[in-house]
């Protein structure tokens, strides 16, 4: 049952100086699927892979919205997230109410690290088994900065965490020169780049499991403003599902890839019928309220 | 209890019934049951500062406040600054109770330091003067709301850095708020306000639109001000300071005094002991 005998009790020291508890909750976010932050001088951009738990189930959300201007990517437990999220959020309200004032970024991280570092200290509690990619702007500009269970909250310039990362990261750090004064589109198509780097060999991008947040001003050459009023202001949004389409395609195009993504999931002409039921519900080829082509149901939304 | 500057340390001896409407206040309750035992909240100023009057003016904010710290009607504490800086673009000109005043520079004076603490680690800039007059805002509107109010009126000026504007704001005990370019608080709010009024429209026009004041004729608007009021309102002293805030900084002056003219007093009949 236990690796060791300095692993039942968060609050005692291994004689190696490690806290095991705190290890085996870092190993919860590797567990969770990739997440991924990187920033330029005028946006920050978070990038998350979807898993679904199955045929039938939705893919999970990985972007939290906390307030106009702070948004996270989580990975590792789900509900230690929402519980943390739901904090920050309430940190921001009150920051609103009391100043009227956006909580500057840093100060929001720095309020749910701290948390977390009690949870490593005291006894009879456990370590969050989550950590957090943080993005948001304030009167600094715009940030990235990454919480781990450990009770840190380090600002990055770009940062992986959660399943096969590493691969990202490498990307990252060969190209992370370049994101300083990187346009949006630039950005966003390294982040793509990155987090391809962590699917396994036989998986690709698509839109169902692809799902990214922007903050900082709007670019309507990709971003489809008219049903994003977020996107006018430059605040937190996030695209996903058909939205996140355009934006996958751009990145496509500039890998010199066919546009349309790996044949396994293009629509192949005799099948368009269905395709074309699922891609855009309400054609007239599917009878209103049937769900089409019956063997390929998603529940999003 | 009316909250209304001429009613401040008025002992209530007309009536049997307090003005809280609470309940009846016998004679022999005064000092026994409630001084000890119960809770006690402010239930009137004891030593207090009199009117504060605000400006703006083309490059920031000038707000005055005499030095005086009245107990009732008596001329008791004669060097009292009522001006006070918070960080380096936002100042508070008090009125009311000092005691209040003395509790309100710790409460924000503890919180600004926090922040210029954190602000060593994250760089964020420090509370603006409208974040600070937010706070000012609600603090006021919570305490009158658990019937304990902070018994004070406040003028907020300041410059904001992003906006590259001035501020210039009011809140009271009951946590009323409201803006204009030229504020005043208590008796100077019916006596100097419209000579404030006067001399900002003459320039700016009622839209406000037109240029603002110099800062040498806003210190001469603001010393008129401060003359009459010293004429006219008893609980006031012949000796003031002016803060000037700008995009620099705050600059507060020594005390000063204006020029006044009594011989009128000989001729005047029907107070004090007269032989004829």
């Amino acid at each position: 049952m236990f690796r060791n005998s300095y692993d039942s009790d968060n609050t005692t020291f291994s004689p190696q100086g490690k806290l095991f508890q705190v290890e085996y909750a870092l190993e919860a976010v590797k567990q969770g699927s990739a997440a991924i932050g990187l920033r330029s001088a005028t946006h920050a951009v978070l990038l998350t892979l979807k898993r679904s738990t199955g045929e039938l189930a939705t893919y999970q959300k990985k972007l939290i919205r906390i307030d106009d201007h702070v948004g996270v990517a989580i990975a590792g437990l789900t509900s230690d997230a929402r519980v943390l999220s739901n904090f920050m959020r309430q940190q921001a309200m009150r920051s609103r109410m009391t100043y009227g004032r956006a909580i500057p970024v840093a100060r929001i991280v720095q309020s749910i690290a701290d948390r977390a570092q009690t949870n490593t200290q005291e006894y009879g509690r456990r370590p969050y088994g989550v950590g957090f990619l943080v993005i948001g702007q304030d009167e600094t500009g715009p940030h990235l900065f990454e919480f781990s269970p450990a009770g840190t909250g380090f600002e990055y310039y770009a940062h992986s965490i959660g399943a096969r990362n590493q691969s990202a990261k490498t990307y990252l750090e060969k190209n992370f020169d370049s994101f300083e004064h990187a346009s949006l589109p630039e950005l966003i198509n390294h982040g793509l780049s990155a987090l391809h780097d962590t699917l396994q060999q036989d998986k690709h991008l698509s839109i169902a499991n692809t799902s990214m947040a922007i903050i900082g001003p709007s670019d309507s050459s990709i971003e489809d403003l008219g049903i994003s009023s977020a996107a006018q202001r430059g605040n937190f949004r996030v695209w996903e599902n058909e939205g996140v389409d355009g934006l996958l395609r751009a990145w496509r195009r500039s890998r010199g890839e066919p546009e349309d993504g790996p044949a396994e999931e293009t629509p192949v002409a005799a099948e368009e019928g269905v395709e074309a039921g699922q891609t855009a519900p309400g054609s007239e080829q599917a009878p209103a309220g049937a769900p089409a082509g019956g063997e390929d149901i998603t529940m999003e939304e | 209890m009316s909250q209304h500057p001429a009613m401040w340390k008025q002992p209530s001896t007309h009536s049997s019934f307090n003005d809280h409407a609470t309940f009846p206040l016998a004679q022999t309750q005064r000092n026994s049951a409630i001084s000890h035992g119960a809770t006690q909240h402010t239930q009137q100023p004891l030593v207090t500062g009199t009117s504060v009057l605000g400006i703006k003016f083309d490059k920031g904010v000038m707000i005055a406040a005499d030095n005086l710290g009245s107990y009732g009607s008596l001329a008791r504490f004669r060097d009292i600054q009522r001006l006070h800086p918070l960080g380096k673009h936002t100042l508070l000109g008090v009125a009311g109770d000092l005691s209040d005043y003395q509790w309100l520079k710790r409460e924000l004076d503890s919180l600004l330091r926090q922040e210029e603490a954190l602000s060593l680690t994250d760089s964020h800039p420090s509370l603006s003067p409208s974040n600070i007059y937010d706070l000012l805002a609600n603090l006021f509107y919570g305490r009158r709301s658990k019937m304990n109010p902070v018994w004070n009126a406040v003028l907020v000026g300041g410059w904001d850095k992003n906006k590259k504007e001035s501020f210039l704001a009011f809140v009271d005990l009951l946590g009323t708020t409201y803006t204009a370019p030229t504020l005043a608080t208590g008796f100077g709010a019916h006596l100097a306000q419209p000579l404030l009024r006067e001399a900002y429209e003459a320039k700016a026009g009622i839209d406000g639109k037109g240029p603002l004041l110099t800062q040498e004729e806003g210190e001469k608007l603001l010393d008129d001000c401060m003359k009459v009021l010293f004429y006219r309102d008893a609980r006031s002293i012949n000796k003031y300071q002016v803060a000037v805030i700008t995009e620099e900084g705050i600059t507060i002056s020594d005390s000063k005094s204006a020029p006044t003219e009594w011989s009128f007093a000989e001729g005047l009949r029907g107070y004090g002991a007269q032989t004829q």
